[in-house]
């Protein structure tokens, strides 16, 4: 479980990324963050696994209060913890199965990761993970030979290896053509319901949002202005989430 | 004795002269590379730190290094000890004087190219190794640096051939290396000879570093 207990976040020059965030996430739920860009979607998703830091409040995962953590305990809490970014950030000068491979290197003893040499058992489950996202034909070809779509797969693969309890996605489709992007949603539906992996999304795509998640956050300058099942959302409330920013600045 | 005989003697002699020259400017060659480069990637660490006083340093020392001639440093490097401190080296010191002069010009060199790529890296790469759990030598070693090798290895071409060419600058303090050994029998012959023999010498021995150097290329871009 997600626990957010009055989150903020400020940043040295007083600019308010997050105010007073309360929310409590269950282990297996399916959640979009929607939002103006520069709301604070991104940061939000980005204290879950420490890559932001927050300044006030408590956010604790499965009981493990985040900001407690440091150097080899952050490392190893980030291995239950995978993330999908937008611009996919495989090693696009190697093969898919070889970015696959790199899930593991964290767990590896040191003389078997300085030489990149993986047994066996390793190089099943990242194929295994290939198979899952439907991309196992593609393990010995260049990630820079596939498309934009196959590449955020790889990435998932990747995330999949390290065996992940949560999934955070940071628009993970804003680069991908609308059919692609309903696959790569469909790979995450998938992925959420068959290995009972909490998946945090934000997302762009209104329509994609409420078609394929349970649950939609909607924030707005720092604050959660809506939090509820995706089939409440109706216009009103993508109003309030989308425009009122606007509105008080007229 | 005839005149053709006596010239295929001396040419014969000449190429046995040499040879034993570019035995050592072999040496000077691959004792420089086996040192700057490691070295050049510690410098390059030291360029980047966040601690001002150790950027700032290396910065001094890069400058200083690109911006005098290599000839000048071998002489400091060579005499300075004498001339500043008044300590009496050994004769062999001379070949160490040359070692050291290279090494630690080359490593300023290289240490702007292995800048030049780690910062060319983008950012997603240390936010992918982070989430993944990487320690900060699992995401260097693993895998910021196996891509900014096959990013850099042209530019790294580019200064190894310069090297190849410039331990005739061992010269300056009369180290017995090849060129040396060229200017001696030039004079004492009175021949443009040795000077070109010399001078396909050198080609040859970068034609070799460059096919190397494209066969090493075209290995770490496979699969395309």
């Amino acid at each position: 479980m997600i626990k957010f207990e009055d989150v903020g976040k400020k940043y040295p020059n007083g600019y308010e990324g997050l105010k007073h965030i309360n929310l409590e996430i269950e282990q297996g739920e399916f959640v979009a963050i929607i939002g103006l860009s520069g709301a604070g979607k991104s940061t939000l998703i980005r204290t879950i696994n420490r890559m932001h830091d927050v300044t006030s409040g408590s956010l604790t995962v499965d009981g493990t209060d985040v900001m407690s953590l440091s150097g080899r305990s952050l490392r190893r809490f980030r291995r239950k913890i995978g993330m999908i970014f937008q611009s996919f950030n495989l090693i696009t000068r190697t093969t898919v199965i070889k970015n696959v491979l790199t899930a593991f290197v964290p767990d590896m003893p040191w003389h078997r990761s300085l030489f990149g040499i993986y047994n066996e058992n390793e190089k099943m489950k990242a194929l295994e993970a290939l198979d899952k996202v439907g991309i196992l034909e593609k393990a010995f070809v260049r990630a820079d030979q596939l498309s934009g779509g196959q590449q955020q797969r790889v990435a998932l693969a990747r995330t999949l290896a390290q065996n992940p309890q949560i999934i955070l996605a940071d628009e993970p489709v804003a680069a991908l053509d609308p059919v692609t992007a309903n696959q790569v949603m469909d790979d995450f539906k998938r992925i959420n319901q068959d290995m009972k992996i909490s998946i945090l999304i934000n997302i762009h795509h209104v329509d994609l949002a409420l078609k394929y998640c349970t649950r939609v956050i909607g924030i707005r300058a720092g604050e959660i202005v809506y939090d509820g099942p995706s089939d409440k959302v109706d216009k009103e409330i993508l109003d309030k989430i989308y425009m009122g920013g606007q509105e008080e600045e007229v | 004795m005839t005149q053709t005989g006596g010239l295929t003697v001396a040419l014969s002699q000449i190429v046995i002269q040499l040879l034993e020259g570019l035995g050592v400017s072999v040496q000077i060659f691959a004792i420089t590379l086996l040192f700057s480069l490691p070295l050049g990637l510690v410098i390059a660490f030291g360029r980047m730190s966040k601690n001002g006083t150790i950027s700032g340093l290396t910065k001094v020392y890069i400058s200083i290094m690109r911006g005098t001639p290599l000839m000048l440093q071998l002489f400091v490097v060579y005499y300075g000890p004498y001339y500043l401190f008044n300590l009496k080296l050994n004769p062999t010191y001379r070949n160490s004087a040359v070692y050291i002069g290279f090494i630690i010009n080359y490593a300023a060199y290289f240490a702007e190219i292995y800048r030049s790529g780690i910062q060319s890296m983008p950012v997603g790469q240390y936010e992918a190794a982070d989430i993944l759990g990487y320690s900060r030598a699992q995401t260097f070693f693993r895998i910021i640096l196996p891509q900014v090798i096959k990013r850099i290895l042209p530019s790294v071409t580019n200064e190894v051939i310069t090297l190849v060419k410039d331990t005739s600058l061992a010269f300056s303090i009369s180290v017995m290396e090849m060129f040396t050994k060229a200017k001696a029998l030039s004079s004492s012959q009175t021949s443009m000879t040795p000077l070109i023999v010399a001078g396909v010498f050198y080609y040859v021995f970068n034609f070799i570093v460059a096919l190397i150097m494209d066969k090493a290329e075209k290995k770490l871009d496979y699969y395309k």
